[in-house]
């Protein structure tokens, strides 16, 4: 989807918000951030290291140690419970148990959930979920949080919060990449990049983002 | 910005991917319990009949094994057929064979088989009569219990004796037969002697037996003496024994289709060696529902990866590589596996313990066979755990974690 032509530099400790309606590319330009994917041409460049042309290994050890995700869907293993799903990725980067279970309830002190360690994710509400998967995400400290409409499934008020949350990771130091559809959750992002039709439109400051209207 | 480190623990991370596979293997068995049980039937049906059929087949050799065992298995048993009355081998050509040999030969018994009816009073029995020599008894380890064994001058005048074993004793003549008589071929016979028992005093057993001397056995049948069981001192002269009666009988006879030395402990290998042939038929033919289970496994776990194709996206993502998801399905196939193993080596050992007893034979699974059958199954588990293990592991991430 994604068309030639595309640069995009995102810097250490920013906030920025790539938004689009579906079918602009901004899917196709999450992956390829997330390390999902890889660019049919292209490079891309992810703490100076190309990754453009990394085999699966490599580039899921890049997603391991460099991105922490955060899905609409929660995408929580509901087997697990929720220290269990917190450990996933330090499991998977080769963390010892102990200093597993540690990092883990760190980061779910952080988001307030230090008292559910041992729930199954549907014994929890959408919100509470989130708070998992943004645990999750944090857990290994990634240089990268990749957020893909975070709030898509939640409502206004606990989407307010999750925002807050991210504002409030952006402020400790966190890089964070927020992608949406939305141009108000977009708004609450420091930089906007703006995608249409697989081209950037926009890419500045939020305040400015949607003066010109053209959606 | 940071640098991008290769993980410098993978040994300890393999480790704990295992363990938590093996825990999430566990999880998910239990959680459906009749798919469960369904996927490891084909598993169970297998390992189990493999026991029973390796144990029954155990306990039938050694079944077979100790009859031929407290027959002796230092004992060469010599059929002299003749060649006319010019080749021919008297009782005392063949003694002298011992006599010539007395560094490997414990001794020579002749043995004659009685025919004839056999009576107590009026009424007829069956047993196994011989007609033997007086040394007969410490040949074979027999003890006597009551009265005396056949003498020399029994022998030397055909005297009309009978010694009878422990089963023939108690069962026909109600644990008095010394003094009583038994009728051969309608000659009375005095019992002299009961012999103590060498097996377990059932019927057909070696308990079940009637010794008269060999002479008198040969003049009442009008027929001479041709069989001999030479004994010797122990299992590892069998084969240099066989040679010097050959040499003899060989020189006189001068062809070796008029004799025949059976070798008792190459009876027993060969007793070994065909049961365990037939083991390995029996157990080949158990194998294929092991086949059949493996591909029930398969089954069931192609469709696990497709039903946690999510699941295998959001590991992914979270940086778990091919040989992460790979190891984890191929892990529970293993466990799954394994776990129909255990309960097929159970039902198999309960199963062949009911069935020894049903047929009278000590039918135990060896813990050899138990190890065997436990491997064979967690093999089976990662060889059809493969396949769907790396279709899981080539899942896109992308479409793994759009997928519904």
């Amino acid at each position: 989807m994604l068309q030639t032509g595309v640069s995009l530099k995102i810097y250490k400790g920013e906030f920025v918000a790539i938004v689009g309606k579906s079918g602009s590319g901004k899917s196709t330009l999450m992956n390829i951030i997330g390390c999902l994917d890889v660019p049919t041409s292209g490079q891309y460049y992810i703490n100076g290291e190309d990754v453009s042309e990394l085999n699966d290994n490599k580039l899921a050890q890049i997603r391991n140690k460099t991105l922490g995700f955060i899905f609409q869907q929660y995408n929580l293993i509901t087997k697990l419970n929720v220290l269990e799903n917190v450990e996933l990725s330090l499991l998977y980067g080769g963390v010892g148990a102990s200093e597993r279970v540690r990092l883990s309830k760190m980061a779910l002190a952080k988001v307030g959930l230090e008292d559910k360690l041992k729930n199954l994710p549907n014994q929890l509400s959408g919100g509470q979920q989130q708070r998992v998967s943004i645990a999750r995400a944090l857990a290994g400290n990634p240089s990268i949080i990749l957020a893909d409409e975070p709030t898509g499934a939640l409502d206004s008020k606990t989407s307010r919060e999750v925002l807050d949350f991210l504002k409030q990771l952006n402020d400790e130091g966190n890089t964070i990449v927020l992608i949406t559809h939305d141009n108000s959750i977009a708004k609450e992002a420091r930089r906007v990049v703006r995608i249409k039709d697989g081209k950037i439109i926009y890419d500045g400051d939020s305040e400015h983002a949607f003066e010109r209207g053209d959606d | 910005m940071t640098v991008i480190q290769s993980t410098p623990l993978r040994e300890v991370m393999i480790n704990m991917n295992i363990s938590q596979s093996f825990k999430l293997a566990l999880k998910s068995i239990l959680t459906s319990k009749m798919r469960s049980i369904l996927t490891m039937l084909g598993i169970i049906i297998g390992v189990g009949s493999v026991i029973i059929l390796i144990s029954l087949m155990q306990g039938l050799t050694n079944e077979i094994l100790s009859t031929f065992e407290s027959m002796g298995t230092n004992v060469l048993q010599v059929e002299v057929y003749g060649r006319g009355s010019t080749r021919a081998v008297s009782v005392d050509d063949m003694y002298k064979i011992y006599d010539d040999n007395k560094d490997i030969f414990l001794g020579v018994s002749p043995q004659m088989y009685v025919s004839g009816d056999l009576k107590y009073g009026t009424e007829n029995f069956y047993s196994n009569a011989l007609g033997v020599a007086e040394n007969y008894m410490l040949l074979n380890d027999w003890k006597i219990k009551e009265g005396r064994f056949l003498s020399y001058a029994d022998v030397r005048d055909y005297h009309k004796v009978a010694v009878v074993g422990s089963y023939v004793n108690k069962n026909i003549y109600g644990g008095k037969a010394i003094g009583d008589y038994v009728k051969i071929g309608g000659n009375k016979y005095t019992i002299i002697g009961v012999l103590e028992e060498k097996a377990d005093s059932t019927e057909y057993s070696a308990d079940d037996c009637i010794f008269v001397p060999y002479t008198t056995a040969s003049k009442m049948a009008y027929s001479s003496i041709n069989t001999y069981v030479y004994t010797t001192k122990n299992t590892d002269f069998n084969s240099e024994a066989k040679a010097s009666i050959e040499n003899t009988l060989y020189s006189v006879m001068q062809g070796d289709t008029y004799y025949n030395i059976t070798d008792m402990s190459d009876l027993i290998s060969e007793v070994t060696e065909m049961t365990g042939t037939m083991t390995m038929v029996l157990v080949g033919i158990a194998g294929i529902s092991l086949l059949v289970g493996g591909i029930g496994i398969m089954n069931i776990m192609l469709v696990s990866v497709t039903e946690r194709t999510r699941e295998i996206g959001i590991r992914k993502s979270l940086g778990a590589k091919r040989r992460d998801i790979m190891g984890q399905f191929i892990i529970e196939a293993a466990t799954t596996s394994a776990l129909g193993g255990v309960i097929g080596i159970v039902i198999g050992i309960v199963v062949s313990g009911w069935l020894g007893d049903i047929i009278e034979i000590k039918a135990d699974p060896t813990p050899t066979a138990i190890m065997i059958s436990f491997s064979i199954s967690v093999f089976i588990g990662i060889l059809f755990g493969f396949l769907p293990a790396n279709k899981a592991s080539k899942l896109n991430p992308i479409d793994a974690l759009r997928h519904d």
